[in-house]
């Protein structure tokens, strides 16, 4: 009973979003409202639940909490836990404009650890790791003889990154050879702009398909 | 006099070609036909064959390499918008790694995670694999929050972060937590993700630093981003919806003994393809009016 209730629920929500793609009306406005309010309370509940009470309050008080949500009973009070509470406690400062300077340091503190904590990874991941990545060599040779398929790849691979790279190289006028390479590379894009257009078709599709699947469902509690 | 307005307006107006009737098309009836273009092989059962890809049998070929008892962390990091296309890849996944008697840990950095353990332990483990013990053969560590910053600190020390399971008890009770550290003892991450924090967050703050193998299995629109990671710091991509079906194709030919449970995402692709099928007509149709229309103002230029 409780499964069918959820399934009308979802499936008329369904339909009322839907709704838009004939034209905008208030059934797809409630829907959507809806949709917004609902969000906005979910996250602000998971990020109390999930966050704050086993991050903040469950560290620095964890007796308080035995019992409410999921902590070793072993448990033990760490009171340095304090100073993030003191930083968290300072971004509600930008709520009074006489000390709003003051969330400043919060927001210092967290720009600095996210700046310091993803530098490393992204030079290690995306910069020398990418960089790494393109050195193929241009001839690839497996059991003795030459692999058609994957010498082509490298090449394509090289010439692509090659080319792609000169169209966004602005300090040298893009005249002759060098203007020549990077018209290559405006065709390399789109194709990649191409290929990204086309997965971007089959997930919306997906999507589209699990939609209709479950208004199947529906129907068939109905029929 | 008044009778004769009509046709002096019909004359003096210029006759409908076929350049302008397609130009005209209401979107409604694209959005009509994609629908039917949907609807009917779904309700017909229309499936086509899916053949695997290297970049996906990779995956699965990495799965049969390693020894029973391997560690396999799952990450489900994604949300019910993405379900169909993530959840397939996740139960392939997971399906192959019970039957290969591999550890499977289960883990999520999104908070939408949970719930599509959940789905797959009624789906894959208490459907296919009754036999599998909690805490023995397969654990759900729930959600932790952090993003990057999780992974970054699991990397080192796992129980130092989970020091539960989901259901609040105490991690160090369960016999295939005893011997794992941190995440340098799994012998492959699989992150299904549709966004951030997800595959590119594993392979940056795990994978690359730890040197531990990572796969991934994302939705397509996030797939191009991530194939420039294959296969040096990826060993293997499932993309969309085709992704998915891959490795189900691949899992169903060495374990048919699934093929009943097992090919969701193989059943969705003639959907798929009769839907793409359309969209590239409209493409065609499009380009025909572009240029019907381009050579039309160049003649009426001329004349």
């Amino acid at each position: 009973m409780a499964h069918t209730f959820e399934l009308w629920i979802g499936a008329l929500l369904t339909l009322m979003i839907f709704s838009f793609l004939y034209k905008d009306n208030p059934f797809y406005k409630f829907a959507e409202h809806l949709f917004v309010g609902v969000s906005a309370a979910y996250w602000m509940v998971i990020g109390i639940w999930s966050t704050l009470m086993p991050n903040l309050v469950g560290r620095i008080a964890p007796n308080a909490l035995q019992g409410v949500i999921n902590m070793p009973e072993d448990a033990q009070p760490q009171y340095h836990f304090i100073v993030p509470a003191i930083f968290g406690l300072l971004m509600l400062t930008r709520l009074v404009e006489r000390i709003s300077w003051l969330s400043r340091w919060a927001m210092a503190f967290v720009i600095g650890f996210a700046a310091g904590t993803n530098f490393t990874r992204y030079l290690q991941s995306d910069f020398v790791g990418q960089i790494y990545n393109s050195m193929l060599p241009l001839v690839v040779v497996s059991s003795g003889h030459v692999a058609i398929g994957a010498t082509f790849s490298a090449i394509v691979l090289i010439v692509g990154v090659i080319s792609a790279l000169i169209y966004f190289f602005f300090s040298k006028e893009h005249t002759g050879a060098f203007g020549a390479t990077s018209r290559l590379g405006i065709w390399f894009l789109m194709v990649a702009f191409g290929a990204a257009f086309g997965y971007t078709v089959m997930a919306r599709i997906s999507l589209l398909t699990g939609r209709m699947q479950y208004l199947g469902e529906w129907l068939a509690t109905i029929f | 006099m008044a009778d004769d307005r009509p046709d002096k307006e019909q004359s003096s107006r210029p006759r409908k070609g076929v350049i302008d009737v397609l130009k005209a098309i209401d979107r409604r009836i694209i959005f009509l036909l994609i629908t039917l273009g949907v609807v009917l092989p779904l309700i017909f059962h229309l499936v086509f064959s899916v053949r695997t890809s290297p970049i996906v049998q990779a995956i699965f070929d990495k799965m049969e390499s390693l020894p029973p008892g391997s560690k396999v962390l799952v990450s489900f990091d994604y949300a019910p918008s993405t379900v169909p296309e993530n959840q397939p890849m996740a139960e392939a996944i997971c399906r192959h790694a019970l039957a290969k008697d591999f550890k499977v840990y289960m883990m999520a950095v999104w908070a939408t995670g949970p719930p599509q353990v959940d789905a797959l332990v009624t789906n894959v483990i208490e459907r296919d694999f009754p036999g599998k013990v909690y805490g023995k053969d397969w654990i759900n560590l729930g959600y932790k929050a952090g993003n990057q910053g999780l992974i970054n600190a699991i990397l080192l020390d796992l129980k130092g972060m989970y020091t539960t399971d989901v259901h609040g008890d105490p991690i160090d009770g369960f016999e295939m937590m005893r011997d794992v550290q941190n995440l340098a003892d799994m012998s492959l991450i699989v992150c299904i993700g549709s966004g951030f924090p997800g595959v590119r967050e594993w392979v940056q703050f795990a994978g690359d630093p730890g040197r531990i193998p990572v796969a991934g299995g994302v939705t397509a629109v996030e797939a191009p981003l991530l194939y420039p990671y294959y296969p040096r710091q990826l060993l293997g991509l499932m993309g969309g919806l085709q992704g998915a079906a891959e490795y189900e194709s691949a899992l169903v030919l060495k374990y048919p003994q699934y093929k009943e449970h097992a090919e969701q995402a193989v059943r969705l692709m003639g959907p798929q393809t009769v839907a793409h099928l359309v969209i590239i007509a409209f493409v065609i149709i499009g380009n025909i009016a572009y240029f019907g229309e381009r050579s039309r103002q160049k003649r009426a230029k001329k004349a």
